[in-house]
């Protein structure tokens, strides 16, 4: 997708002015939050799952190598192929090739948001073959031409009327002329549509939420079920998946599952959790005749041994942007990229690079919430904090914000200057502010007075006052 | 937990907020700290804790800032602030700011270990507990961010507030939602920063409070400056001019007569 993630700042503008989307993300807001809250309030055993679950991931990070290719190994065993990609142009090669290999006219899509970070569908829309989404909210925003605005929910950005009228403009030809406004006959719309697209898709690709090294096994979790008909009944299956999603065993993934879903949506778990194990044996009534996986790693091996790495143990589940006073203000289109909300915001200056990211880092109160609920405790406001730090080192971003820290710093390492100029500061803002208690605009504040009255100082600081009355510190 | 010998020494960080804004705090702060008999000193050579520095991405100048008050702070045996994200740039970050360098690491672990954000001092160190204060308000606290995640304050200011007589406590919807000041957050991302609170003043405004507290100076300047914008004249004081039965005074952004 194009990248927008520069314009930040215009993009929240516009999204904080629109109805539509305030009222959807107040239904993620509360929806999803309270969710979480019961999820985990139910579940003794909760934080220790988180522990054991970031154990896990981290243990995967330390022998990544090693689990990966006990894994291709596997996959290869049961007749599968594995495909190794460093980036998005290699993985998109290694579709296509397969899809060229078949023949293939169309392919339905189960969610996966590594096609939305390699832009597959508009790839093979180009190489003159049909991608599907399946995903009723995947579906939803193919149609409208859009990026996801949200890791698990990538339509939650839309009202049901803007639906009602998507499905009118794209279902005609499918002879829905009526303009359809009720929710549930809505999906049942959407389903009939795409029921015909899953019979006759030649290659099916889904996305995976684990490589399970021990059985080469690849795992989905869905709550439509989208996902095992995309992959069962075309005869080529294609799993895209970015190598950190490994993971050693299956009681592993069933410690990891138990936080994932709490997180996600507040399920105990999702409704469909779909194992695929090579492709389909001789006894086997339905499933793919060929079973591939392409494996991306996209920049990821470069985070591992540096402060990025903590962001790799991510089960992409949400909840940081479920809980983020910044995602609930201005959507995850703002965020310019194919991850919103923190976790887009620390990972996508890897991604798409700092000069064009530098703003999401930035744009964050550093409340704390979204490390607060993270199912693996990746320590997210720290690393957005390095990006900060990366981009003063690299003097990317507004020079004046920079002159303006400096000269703060350097009355704020000279005690005896600084409480000469505080004092003469709090003083005239005193004078300004009169009897009023506040002043509603200051030139060198403009940021500030733009939005909010700035409360007054009561005179004289603290430390002449102090001073004043006899009570002056010794040290 | 609490120990209580008399002439205990406090040292007080005042925060740069305080200082030049608000005063009155460091003063509460002073009051209630005597009261449960400690000694205050206010090392003169404090100036911030490095907050502005250290979330703009200014490393070098945050580790000197930080340096000066581990000096500056050296040999008390407690340091109190009216303000749960300075005490917690202190507590929390200041290890991490030296964890490469030995020669600070101790020391920022040893200021670290004995500083406190004032409400849970008073309440968790000193028992504290107001008496003969009386409050005839309707009355909502905002938790701020760094006091509920980074200093775990949550029960202490709302057990201190229940002794003080006529006080009526009434919870916002919510409560751990951030109100969007977010420091240099709030100036250099205004618009965002003010659909932020915007939702906090309609939580705020839906309790029916006639008051509104809260540990952190920053959090109340930048709701109460939203507050007046909007034509609402609620009044606005920290917790500490509260507890100190020093709640008289103009609030944040109100007329001075």
């Amino acid at each position: 997708m194009q990248v927008t993630s520069r314009k930040f700042k215009e993009n929240s503008s516009k999204a904080i002015k629109d109805d539509d989307l305030r009222a959807a993300l107040n239904r993620v807001k509360t929806g999803f939050t309270t969710a979480r809250a019961n999820a985990a309030s139910e579940l003794p055993e909760f934080e220790d799952l988180r522990n054991k679950s970031r154990d896990i991931k981290d243990g995967v990070l330390e022998n990544l190598d090693y689990y990966l290719e006990y894994f291709e190994e596997k996959v290869l065993a049961q007749g599968g192929h594995v495909h190794w990609c460093s980036n998005a142009t290699e993985a998109k090669a290694a579709i296509l090739k397969i899809c060229r290999d078949v023949d293939a006219k169309t392919v339905t899509k189960g969610k996966s948001m590594i096609t939305e970070e390699i832009a597959l569908n508009r790839f093979l829309a180009a190489e003159g073959i049909e991608p599907i989404e399946t995903d009723l909210g995947e579906y939803i925003i193919q149609l409208a031409d859009e990026p996801p605005s949200h890791i698990i929910g990538p339509a939650v950005h839309k009202t049901k009327e803007q639906v009602t009228e998507l499905f009118h403009e794209h279902h005609q030809k499918y002879g829905y002329t009526e303009r359809e406004e009720d929710a549930e006959k809505l999906v049942g719309e959407a389903r009939a549509v795409l029921r015909h697209k899953y019979v006759t898709a030649d290659v099916g690709i889904t996305g995976a939420n684990f490589l399970v090294a021990e059985t080469g096994s690849t795992v989905i979790v869905t709550n439509e079920g989208n996902g095992d008909l995309t992959q069962s009944l075309p005869k080529t299956h294609i799993v895209v998946a970015s190598l950190e999603k490994v993971i050693p065993t299956l009681e592993d993934v069933s410690t990891v599952m138990r936080v994932l879903a709490r997180s996600a949506t507040g399920q105990e778990m999702s409704v469909y959790t779909t194992f695929s194990t090579g492709p389909k044996r001789s006894a086997d009534i339905d499933g793919p005749e060929s079973f591939h996986v392409v494996l991306l790693d996209g920049g990821r091996t470069e985070m591992l041994g540096t402060e990025l790495e903590e962001l790799l143990r991510c089960i992409r589940c949400g909840a940081c942007m479920n809980h983020c006073p910044v995602y609930h203000a201005v959507g995850g289109h703002s965020y310019g990229w194919v991850y919103p909300g923190p976790i887009g915001a620390a990972l996508n200056p890897q991604m798409v690079g700092l000069e064009e990211a530098r703003h999401l880092p930035n744009a964050s109160t550093f409340c704390g919430r979204c490390e607060e609920v993270c199912p693996v405790h990746i320590p997210i406001p720290k690393i957005l904090r390095h990006w900060r730090e990366k981009a003063f080192e690299q003097q990317i971003g507004p020079k004046p914000e920079r002159w303006g820290i400096e000269l703060w710093g350097f009355f704020a390492k000279r005690p005896t200057l600084y409480r000469l100029v505080t004092g003469i500061a709090a003083k005239v803002l005193t004078k300004i502010a009169g009897s009023r208690g506040r002043i509603k605009s200051l030139p060198l504040l403009g940021g500030w007075t733009s939005v909010r009255d700035l409360p007054a100082p009561q005179g004289a600081t603290f430390m002449e006052q102090w001073k004043k009355s006899g009570r002056g510190a010794k040290k | 937990m609490s120990e209580k010998p008399d002439n205990v020494e406090v040292a007080l960080f005042v925060t740069c907020l305080v200082d030049i804004n608000r005063p009155s705090v460091g003063f509460a702060a002073v009051k209630l700290l005597e009261e449960t008999g400690c000694r205050v000193v206010v090392p003169d050579t404090q100036t911030c804790c490095g907050q502005p520095a250290y979330n703009s991405g200014d490393r070098k100048s945050t580790k000197q800032i930080a340096a000066d008050v581990i000096r500056a702070f050296k040999g008390f045996r407690y340091v109190v602030a009216p303000s749960g994200s300075c005490a917690g740039m202190i507590t929390k970050h200041y290890p991490e700011l030296f964890k490469d360098d030995p020669d600070l690491l101790l020391d920022a672990q040893d200021l670290a270990a004995r500083t406190y954000e004032l409400v849970s001092f008073l309440k968790d160190i000193r028992g504290f507990k107001p008496e003969g204060v009386k409050l005839d308000r309707k009355i909502t606290y905002h938790d701020s961010c760094a006091s509920l995640r980074e200093m775990k304050v949550v029960d202490q200011p709302r057990d201190l507030m229940s002794h003080i007589e006529d006080l009526e406590l009434v919870e916002a919807d919510d409560r751990e939602a951030c109100c969007g000041f977010g420091g240099t957050f709030c100036i250099k991302y205004s618009e965002v920063s003010e659909e932020m609170v915007d939702r906090k003043i309609d939580n705020i405004l839906a309790t029916q409070a006639d008051m509104l507290t809260a540990g952190d100076l920053g959090c109340l300047m930048n709701i109460a400056g939203r507050l007046y914008r909007k034509g609402h004249t609620m009044k606005v004081l920290h917790i500490a001019e509260i507890l100190a039965g020093m709640s008289d005074g103009p609030g944040l952004g109100e007329e001075r007569r």
